[in-house]
């Protein structure tokens, strides 16, 4: 072959239809910046603009589930466990040793990302369901040991004392408009890290091997490392973004950040709205949240469940009418 | 160490083992039929225990007396639940997996809310039945009679499913689990096999559900509880694996008690997952699974 | 490359019985022999697809039977597949990136390469077409290129030209010479003889797992045994 890798002269690739298709990609990322990061200033009252940032909160989250379940391909059903680590790392640092949260989100994801790796090494192993399952399982005990560990304040968690309001603490008690952009800042990071995957040798490498596995082991495909690295990443965004929730509701303990449902209201938003496409997580958060939040506080209140009802049915109809999620409806084809 | 209560301990893990081998049994059954873990598999569980209490609750008849009728009904609602939405998952070419998972997902948070609507969020059981609060003691072991009585059911079903499986219907099913893409070429219906697949898997389920309100608490959340560990027994068991969902449920109802009677009962759970996670370490595919 | 008594059974069925020779850097190699005779078996063996039961297989004195397809790509052995395997979700450079991918970690480098590739084998101008969207001639070319984007030093051609028409098989043997003259040694599997035997430097002739024998395209075409294993194909006499 002519071209030699190790040559540093080597000429930038011909103009194609991936990079024109990746730039597209920014773009619309960048701009979409600009509506979300002007739409606090256009409400004005306070569950609005709680449940945007809810909402792009996670979207980030689930982005960051989308590289290891989406583009990876390993459906993580106990991403929680990581968003808890995340909550409980940063928080104990702060009211602890005094560790503002802008620096100990840092830490949190740092650590979530350790377990990840710790987790995926014997996980990998296993295939589909029993993968998926052994995620729940992992996701329970880790559930269970900080519901009973009493040097983090067991099951009845730990609060955050309210000082004054402060950009390095990440606490605002008169308004919630810097939460807001905190969060946007989280998950343009995430959204960001899933394009950087996507186009890179491990994007190729998933894809190939979810094609046709005997023609990508011919091909020296290796992908145990890169599921490692995934894990890996993954884990630690959503321990970032476990952080950034812990400083915005102010309070946690293993129900609120380590309970089962959250590792589904993680994955849900990237599955409902496409696996392993960059915007599938985006569209599912916004259509999700906002879905559960509304039907809860107008529905499911009285605990008539009438809102789970709805929140299930959902789900089911898109998972059967639009199985590549809702981002099929605009036309872009998905990963898994 | 008091070798009385171990005992104990121990009797009644292997009693609410039996339960669990049942609950993951007919999940297995549905797995190894057509690849499909269908995750709604607590909530229809819980769907039984309702009926049992609602049944019991207006026509005053005993649960054991109630099987036929709740069986039947669980039969219907699982093929009701194939043809309705897992059929379509099934005719899905992309994304299949994960379609089933969310899919199966779904309906069990609808069913958990409908229960929640149609019954209120409060704990209900049944109580005054022919066995209930009477005990059976053995060997300085007290065994509540409920629970018995439960376990044996829990046996004779096991018994069921393996007579069924030398019928001429258990031959199709596992003609079908075999090879499901030939078995057209010689006369076999598959859609119809996998109706009927779902069908006992629910049933199976609803023999457990039934049992197990004369002595547990339902709610619309029990089907939670309850479905982690069939996964979990079932994924140690093997999935597919009928004879290994017996073997996991015992095993797992043990190491449950047993780590409730070492530890504390609040951890009872770690226990379970721990054994768990190290055989899959072993092995990845259960301790019978073939699949 | 050399083979040294390779030995493969499948379950009774004796695919490769004690089969040794050598390939010769730079040379067109073709492997031949009737329906059965353990072509692509070998193939498997040699590709890592399969481990040999018994004997050696070393490319460039490294040994490399029995350690996986992994390895054996690394080492330098690409090989297409007799029923083309494309990644059907891909578009034509992406699945040729995804052979670059194993040089080099960088995706402008790959996607480079990638292109060069497919300019050689001619596929430049379908670059960004779906790769389920060619037709086949096509998708045997982008086999070629993907197996080519590795820089292998051993390529292995299950079947390329089989089911070609005249002009097709013409432009494949164009393709295949273009690529031994860039160092890369073939070995080719081929049932096709008019556009095999022209296109060799040497032959190895398999039957019922064995080397029947093995020299230049004349030398075999005149032999006695290799006419009888073909009894009834138009070469014989």
């Amino acid at each position: 072959m002519s071209v030699s890798v190790l040559d540093p002269s080597v000429a930038a690739p011909a103009d194609n239809a991936i990079l024109r298709r990746r730039r597209r990609e920014l773009l619309l990322g960048a701009l979409l910046l600009v509506p979300l990061g002007a739409l606090p200033f256009l409400v004005s009252d306070v569950y609005t603009q709680n449940l945007i940032i809810t909402t792009v909160l996670f979207a980030g989250l689930s982005q960051a589930w989308n590289i290891l379940g989406g583009y990876c391909g390993q459906i993580s059903l106990g991403h929680a466990l990581y968003m808890g680590i995340g909550a409980y790392v940063s928080t104990m640092l702060f009211t602890r040793a005094g560790v503002p949260p802008t620096v100990g989100m840092f830490a949190a994801a740092a650590v979530a990302g350790a377990v990840a790796l710790l987790v995926g090494w014997p996980c990998f192993r296993l295939s589909g369901h029993y993968y998926a399952i052994a995620t729940v399982v992992v996701g329970e005990i880790g559930y269970l040991l900080f519901l009973n560990w009493e040097w983090v304040g067991a099951a009845s968690g730990i609060y955050i004392p309210l000082g004054a309001d402060s950009v390095v603490n990440l606490q605002f008690r008169t308004s919630k408009l810097p939460f807001h952009f905190v969060v946007l800042a989280f998950a343009a990071v995430a959204w960001v890290a899933a394009w950087l995957i996507e186009g890179s040798r491990w994007g190729f490498a998933w894809r190939a091997v979810r094609d046709d596995v005997t023609a990508a082991r011919s091909l020296a495909v290796r992908v145990f490392p890169s599921k490692m690295a995934a894990a890996a990443i993954s884990g630690g965004l959503t321990g970032m973004g476990g952080a950034i929730y812990a400083q915005y509701v102010g309070y946690i303990d293993p129900d609120s950040v380590l309970a089962g449902h959250w590792s589904i209201l993680i994955a849900l938003p990237a599955v409902l709205g496409g696996v392993g496409t960059l915007w599938g997580p985006l569209l599912g958060a916004a259509v999700l949240i906002p879905v559960s939040e509304l039907t809860r506080s107008y529905l499911g209140g009285s605990g008539q469940g009438v809102d789970l009802m709805i929140y299930g049915g959902l789900i089911v109809v898109v998972a059967l009418a639009r199985p590549a999620g809702l981002v099929s409806l605009f036309g872009v084809k998905g990963g898994a | 160490m008091s070798w009385d209560l171990l005992a104990q301990s121990l009797v009644s893990g292997l009693l609410m083992g039996l339960i669990y081998a049942l609950v993951a049994a007919g999940l297995s059954l549905i797995f190894g039929l057509m690849d499909v873990v269908n995750f709604a598999h607590g909530e229809m569980m819980m769907l039984a225990m309702y009926a049992a209490v609602l049944i019991f609750g207006t026509l005053g008849l005993d649960p054991l007396l109630q099987l036929p009728l709740v069986c039947a009904g669980m039969f219907a609602l699982g093929w009701g639940v194939y043809r309705g939405v897992i059929a379509r998952a099934l005719g899905v070419r992309f994304n299949r997996g994960m379609v089933q998972i969310f899919a199966t997902f779904g309906l069990a948070i609808f069913i958990r809310g409908a229960a929640q609507f149609a019954f209120g969020g409060d704990f209900r059981s049944v109580s005054g039945t022919v066995l209930s609060g009477k005990t059976v003691s053995f060997l300085g072991v007290f065994v509540p009679l409920p629970q018995l009585a439960a376990s044996i059911v829990c046996l004779l079903a096991f018994a069921g499913l393996l007579l069924v499986g030398r019928t001429e219907f258990g031959r199709a099913l596992e003609a079908t689990r075999e090879d499901r893409d030939a078995v057209a070429l010689i006369g076999i219906d598959r859609d119809r096999i996998f109706a009927m697949g779902w069908g006992l898997g629910a049933a199976t389920v609803g023999v457990a559900g039934v049992m197990l309100i004369s002595f547990y608490y339902v709610s619309p959340n029990v089907g939670a509880n309850f479905a982690l560990i069939a996964y979990v027994t079932v994924a140690l068991g093997g999935f597919g694996s009928i004879l290994g969902a017996l073997v996991a449920g015992v095993v797992i109802g043990e190491v449950e008690a047993l780590t409730a009677f070492v530890l504390e009962p609040s951890l009872k759970q770690i226990g379970m997952f721990a054994v768990y996670l190290a055989v899959l370490m072993i092995r990845p595919r259960g301790l019978f699974g073939r699949l | 490359m050399q083979l040294r008594s390779v030995t493969k059974t499948f379950g009774g069925v004796a695919a490769n019985v004690d089969i040794s020779f050598d390939v010769m850097q730079g040379e067109i190699l073709g492997l031949i022999g009737p329906n059965g005779a353990g072509k692509t078996s070998l193939f498997n063996s040699i590709s890592g697809e399969v481990s040999p039961d018994k004997g050696t297989i070393h490319l460039e004195g490294q040994q490399i039977n029995g350690t996986g397809p992994l390895a054996c790509a690394r080492a330098g052995v690409a090989r297409t597949f007799q029923v083309v395997r494309s990644f059907d979700s891909m578009t034509v450079l992406e699945n040729v990136m995804v052979g670059a991918f194993s040089r080099t970690a960088r995706p402008r480098e790959a996607m480079r390469a990638a292109q060069d590739v497919l300019a050689f084998a001619g596929l430049d101008a379908r670059a960004d077409a779906p790769a389920h969207q060619l037709t086949p001639p096509e998708k045997r070319r982008l086999e070629i290129a993907r197996a080519l984007a590795t820089q292998p030093r051993v390529l292995l051609l299950d079947e390329m030209l089989t089911g070609l028409t005249p002009t097709e098989a013409a432009g494949g043997v164009a393709l295949i010479r273009a690529v031994r003259d860039k160092g890369i040694t073939v070995v080719m599997v081929e049932h096709v003889m008019e556009v095999l035997l022209p296109l060799v430097d040497r032959a190895v002739v398999l039957n019922l797992g064995r080397v029947l024998m093995q020299g230049t395209p004349a030398e075999v075409v005149r032999n006695p045994d290799v006419i009888r294993a073909y009894l009834g194909d138009k070469y014989a006499a």
